[in-house]
């Protein structure tokens, strides 16, 4: 009988789950998952529905992804209408209630971020427009900052068990932030006004911060495939007003960047865009080392 | 400012000197002295200017910023009422078609609804209306309207509830059932011009239901689903007598499991049942004397479906290339009573007899779609079905046995300017139609305008 007694006890403590993390968390896009573990460190069990090498704009909302919304305590994606192709099919279809939008279990970033380019007119002749203005936000480590403090509110809200650590994890978060941003900063100073052709506007926000001057577009209109046509015509501007360099994201096609930067002898310049875009963007302070030194490397 | 800094140092250095009568020598090692004095100024002089010129940068970057930041901060974005209004978006899909005329039903199989007459020439086909929005932070409804000339048909009308949990959603109203793979997909979703020959042999176009669904989602890893509908069973294989009762007409049961296979693949396998009772549903037939008989069917109709999915994508990213494999199977019996009825007065076989009718037909169909360069897709599609066994009873006497499987390739190749428009070209080489195959080309446009909602899987 002890023997038995014994046995179920084992038995109930093998089948207990391991100290389990308090929320389960499902980002979006890799940033934010980024993100949520430097606020959550082992509190948080973090997984990212996009990689750095998918188009967020282009994603389906397919059996896996339901799957892992169904459990999720935490959703947190870009918003400004980025999402709109699949996220809202994410969530009606997943039968989660808490992370519907208005309940605390969904965070949506760029409430907390400055966003420009926000449209005055809205047409579809126009390509696909974000209505909301850019939802590329997170290439602004200004908007990483203010998006932290949001997301650690919640994270808080949500675990109030744990709300101090939220809190001073954010804290240590902000001060290593700050110091970062003041060396990305003072490196990316002298690329101020390099003139620049970047395939779309996702790149905006860093072009905004480090101020940047983008003179094309490899994408006709925003969301469109670029055409031979295009391409040649934006040749013809580098010839009048040269750029130092075609930049893309690690997600979009090269063959447009190589075929103008190899006529226009620039270079061409792959950014990671995001976490896990390159071997270097580790983390959110790696995606921007590496994309500085890029940048930097690319004009010297 | 140089020339000043030049000065500074020459007089320096005439200062430091002894005021006397300098040798040569002295005048050249004073030189030397001088110039390399000078350069190391100039160096220093250097160096400050380019600090000083970064701190002026970044100082200009903390300004722009502060002042953008105000800016962004000052505009909050525009609101009006009409940000309530539902999502609405129309959806023109027209064609022109290349085909054989007249009627041409699916060879072997009871006729499913209006859609056996093909139309040929141009083609508006039909217009979509869609309309959705939150009701409240509970439901959600969505409105599908097809327009045609002089009908409105209404493809959907229904509500889903937001905020069950524990998995669970529920939608109430006219919607297409959860059942196989391409039921809820609209014509406008379909990777071919036409509907495949299972889906027009079992429901015409697709099952709708007047009625309640639950879903059930799984929390697990692997994507599970169940699913359970109850309906009036108005519609094909259900008729308007059968759904003339209380309680249900016709059910249904689904369950669906999926998952992904590392980065770049990912599936969703399922099975469903579908049981409809029909009273008196009517269907003309061609007879032995290849009349028209006008036929009414009461009894029970049970169909069992599978479906496979299967996606594939480089990295998982499906803007440039991808691919989609699709292949549903359908099992259905239908056993009951038929009477048959001389329509056309003269020179019609029937006797105006009920006796038995007992069916055992299955069917489907494999496609491909590939996606080998942005905006452009081809694919290949292969219709199967199997004419199985029909026991009409007495009532065979004035029926020609058909021993026949329908069969149809299509191939076509779709351009896509962008996500909200496609031009399709479509071939066919259609043998649904016992002794009579068929080529046929379809030139089809699809254009979605306003806001344009997910689609599933
Ligand atoms: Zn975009």
């Amino acid at each position: 009988m002890k023997h038995l007694i014994a046995m179920s006890l084992i038995l109930l403590g093998l089948a207990a789950p391991a100290a389990r993390a308090a929320l389960n968390v499902l980002s979006c896009e890799p940033e934010w998952a980024a993100l949520a573990q430097e606020l959550g460190g082992d509190l948080v069990e973090v997984s990212s529905a996009t990689t750095a090498l998918q188009d967020p704009h282009h994603i389906e909302a397919r059996p896996s992804l339901l799957a892992r919304a169904r459990r999720a305590d935490l959703l947190i994606c870009t918003g400004a209408e980025l999402e709109t192709g699949w996220l809202p099919l994410l969530q009606r279809e997943a039968g989660n209630a808490r992370i519907q939008p208005g309940q605390p279990g969904y965070f949506e970033a760029a409430r907390f971020a400055r966003i420009i380019e926000r449209p005055t007119a809205l047409n579809r002749a126009q390509g696909d427009v974000h209505a909301a203005g850019n939802p590329h936000l997170h290439l602004d480590p200004r908007n990483i900052a203010r998006v932290a403090d949001g997301m650690a509110k919640r994270l808080a809200d949500l675990d109030p068990a744990n709300g101090a650590r939220y809190a001073q994890r954010n804290a240590d978060f902000q001060g290593h932030w700050a110091a970062a941003m003041a060396r990305w900063e003072q490196q990316g100073a002298r690329l101020r006004g390099a003139p620049v052709v970047v395939h779309h506007r996702n790149l905006s926000y860093l072009v905004d911060w480090l101020g940047l001057a983008v003179i094309g577009e490899l994408e006709p209109k925003p969301g469109m495939e670029p055409t031979a046509g295009h391409l040649a015509e934006l040749l013809e501007t580098l010839k009048a007003t040269p750029a130092r360099m075609v930049l893309r994201a690690a997600y979009e096609s090269p063959k447009a960047s190589a075929w103008l930067a190899s006529r226009a002898n620039i270079p061409a310049m792959e950014l990671p865009y995001t976490v896990g875009g390159s071997p270097g963007a580790k983390d959110l302070l790696g995606l921007f080392d590496d994309t500085l030194n890029r940048l930097l490397q690319a004009a010297p | 400012m140089f020339h000043r800094l030049l000065l500074a140092a020459g007089l320096a250095i005439v200062l430091a000197s002894p005021a006397r009568a300098a040798s040569p020598d002295e005048i050249s090692a004073l030189r030397a002295e001088f110039d390399r004095k000078f350069q190391s100024l100039q160096a220093d002089y250097e160096a400050r200017l380019k600090v000083l010129e970064s701190r002026v940068q970044t100082a200009e970057i903390k300004a722009d910023n502060a002042q953008q930041d105000a800016a962004a901060n000052a505009s909050p974005p525009p609101v009006s009422s009409n940000a309530f209004n539902p999502d609405i978006s129309l959806i023109l899909q027209g064609a022109y078609i290349d085909r054989a005329g007249g009627e041409r039903p699916i060879t072997g199989f009871m006729p499913a609804g209006e859609h056996a007459h093909g139309e040929r020439g141009f083609t508006l086909d039909h217009t979509e209306v869609v309309a959705s929005a939150n009701v409240d932070p509970y439901s959600r409804a969505f409105v599908n309207l097809a327009l045609a000339d002089e009908e409105v048909e209404v493809e959907e009308a229904w509500f889903q509830s937001l905020r069950l949990g524990h998995g669970l959603t529920v939608k109430g109203g006219r919607f297409r059932s959860g059942i196989g793979y391409q039921n809820e997909k609209h014509p406008h979703a379909w990777d071919f011009a036409d509907n495949n020959l299972m889906y027009s042999a079992l429901f015409g176009e697709a099952l709708k239901q007047d009625g309640v669904q639950v879903r059930w989602l799984a929390p697990t890893e692997l994507f599970l689903e169940l699913g359970a509908e109850v309906a009036k069973g108005q519609f094909f294989p259900g008729s308007d007598g059968g759904a003339d009762k209380n309680g249900a007409g016709a059910w249904a049961a689904f369950a669906h499991v999926g998952g992904d296979v590392g980065i770049a693949h990912s599936w969703r396998a399922g099975v469903s049942y579908l049981r409809a009772s029909p009273r008196e549903r009517e269907a003309f037939l061609d007879d032995i004397n290849d009349f028209e008989a006008l036929t009414a069917f009461s009894g029970r109709s049970s169909a069992w479906l599978a479906d496979f999915v299967w996606k594939w994508a480089p990295d998982g990213n499906p803007r440039q290339r991808n691919f989609i494999f699709a292949a549903e199977y359908f099992d259905r019996d239908e056993d009951g009573d038929l009477l048959c009825q001389d329509d056309s007065a003269a020179g019609g076989a029937c006797l105006g007899l009920t006796d038995r009718y007992d069916s055992a037909q299955s069917g489907g169909y494999v496609q491909a779609i590939y996606q080998f360069m942005p905006r452009w897709r081809t694919g290949l599609r292969y219709d199967r079905l199997d004419g199985g066994s029909v026991d009409l009873g007495a009532n065979g006497a004035f029926f020609d046995s058909a021993d026949f499987d329908p069969s149809r390739w299509s191939l076509m190749t779709d351009y896509s300017p962008s996500e909200f428009s496609r031009f399709r070209l479509q071939f066919a080489r259609d043998k649904s139609f016992q002794d009579d195959p068929d080529n046929q080309v379809i030139l089809q446009y699809i254009m979605s305008i306003g806001a344009h909602g997910a689609h599933k899987f």
